[in-house]
């Protein structure tokens, strides 16, 4: 139909929570943001394994995965994710986000992982939701 | 062929996805997609579940998927949420209930929303199916809320509908009478620990013989003069090929308890669905469905080029406000092109 040309075809997110750590208010947030500004958003639930998210980051073909980590196990958990996704052909076109407590100290080395934006505490809203906009990968 | 077919038919699971998402967008090129899969298609029974919202459909389909897979089974799932009307957004929930699953991608779950798209949803659902199909999934199931004319299309595709309800005050019983009571095939009564439970199946029952005696049904006289006409489903119930009466099975989906015996009435759907004819019938009344739906997109697609062409349609617009003519003279102008070729 043409009423929705490729061109503003909806974007699809996975809100993540990985891992032991409880603390989603911040992914419940997000994740109202992204619906409210047009996404269609799944939400994972707590305390997933790395391979489940990579289960729904695959199946469900999503834009952006939003990773949120408050626990200090990025450095373990993103890896994972990320070798699972290059694993099913998923992570050239998916949009790797991290949000949550991460030190200055570990930036660069996930961004050499392949993260693609690191959203912590104070990131405006707008600007993850244009940051997601912008990037959303070519398909 | 393309490459996304081959490899979707390769087993190739972002592939799958990829098309799906293809179907999803409507897109440039998804019906070529979707046509090369037609042929691929036909070897996976399709359920479609549904239900008020808190009936536990998330949690049943996740108990389903587990059985067959214990079976040996792969398993497709499209999970339907409604979006939001003014931002088009939607949070998709359903994954979370799916516990049992984890890591097995021979449950491939898909959530949809329904994005507004006036038809359009059941189309997506459809072919959605088809890729499942084709990329040789057993068992599909659909699950969406029964809440609208467009969700009852969606589980309409299915070859057996079953509806959930759970067991309360009798309201829900009530909210089946508005067009889901017709669609099951199956109802579950499911929380059937909970109070209400057994009240709710007695509901059931009474309001399934009573659509089966209305003449509406077609089956005027099946069963007529049964006089436990309210007791238990017995054997001689759907013993005939003739007709089917929805059976009334108890879950507790959370437990798991009486999954076995409701996959059990799938099974015998579908044997009556095949002893019958209905499933041929079925088959052959929703592809002409199908043609007639693609027909409609595929002439307002015209139409709409025809409008561009014209310029669009302000300036007519202009003319009706003027009285220099009518809405059905502006029509009747613009389709002329088409009624030349139809008519001459």
């Amino acid at each position: 139909m043409s009423t929705q040309d490729s061109e503003d075809r909806t974007i699809r997110c996975l809100v993540a929570k990985v891992g032991l750590d409880g603390h989603d208010r911040g992914a419940h947030v997000i994740a109202r943001a992204f619906r409210d500004a047009g996404f269609e958003v799944i939400y994972s639930g707590l305390h997933k394994s790395p391979d489940e998210i990579v289960q729904a980051a695959v199946q469900e073909d999503v834009d952006a995965l939003g990773i949120s980590i408050l626990s200090g196990a990025h450095n373990t958990l993103v890896p994972k994710i990320v070798e699972g996704l290059e694993s099913y052909d998923a992570f050239e076109d998916t949009l790797v986000l991290v949000g949550g407590i991460i030190p200055d100290e570990d930036r660069d080395e996930l961004y050499e992982m392949g993260v693609d934006g690191i959203f912590g505490p104070g990131s405006s809203m707008a600007e993850t939701i244009e940051f997601v906009r912008e990037n959303a990968p070519e398909r | 062929m393309s490459d996304l077919i081959e490899e979707l038919l390769a087993g190739k699971h972002r592939a799958l996805a990829r098309v799906i998402s293809k179907i999803e967008d409507r897109g440039s090129g998804y019906r070529e997609l979707v046509s090369q899969l037609h042929e691929h298609t036909g070897n996976a029974t399709v359920v479609g579940i549904t239900g008020s919202p808190g009936a536990g459909k998330s949690t049943l389909v996740d108990k389903m998927a587990e059985t067959y897979r214990e079976r040996g089974e792969t398993v497709g799932v499209i999970a339907i949420d409604p979006s939001s009307p003014f931002s088009g957004g939607a949070v998709l929930g359903d994954r979370i209930r799916m516990a049992s699953n984890v890591g097995d991608m021979d449950v491939f779950f898909r959530s949809m929303s329904a994005r507004g798209t006036l038809g359009g949803l059941s189309t997506a659902t459809t072919d959605a199916v088809k890729a499942l199909d084709a990329f040789g999934k057993d068992r599909i199931i659909i699950e969406t809320v029964g809440a609208g004319q467009n969700e009852v299309d969606i589980v309409g595709t299915a070859d057996t509908v079953a509806v959930l309800v759970p067991p309360s005050s009798g309201d829900d019983v009530q909210m089946l009478k508005a067009g889901i009571l017709e669609i099951g095939d199956v109802f579950i009564v499911n929380k059937a620990d909970l109070d209400g439970a057994d009240r709710t199946v007695q509901e059931l029952k009474e309001m399934v013989h009573m659509r089966d005696a209305s003449p509406l049904a077609g089956t005027a006289g099946h069963h007529g003069v049964e006089t436990d006409a309210v007791g238990e489903q017995d054997e001689d119930d759907n013993g005939d090929d003739e007709t089917w009466t929805p059976p009334i099975v108890e879950t507790v989906a959370k437990t798991g308890e009486g999954v076995e015996p409701f996959l059990d009435t799938l099974v015998d759907h579908r044997a009556w669905l095949e002893a019958s004819g209905e499933l041929n019938a079925q088959r052959r009344d929703r592809y002409e469905e199908e043609i007639r739906r693609l027909l409609r997109e595929g002439a307002g697609e015209l139409i709409r080029e025809e409008i561009e062409r014209q310029g669009g349609l302000e300036r007519y617009v202009d003319a009706i406000v003027a009285k220099e003519t009518d809405p059905y003279a502006v029509t009747e102008e613009l389709l002329a092109p088409l009624r030349e070729s139809v008519r001459e």
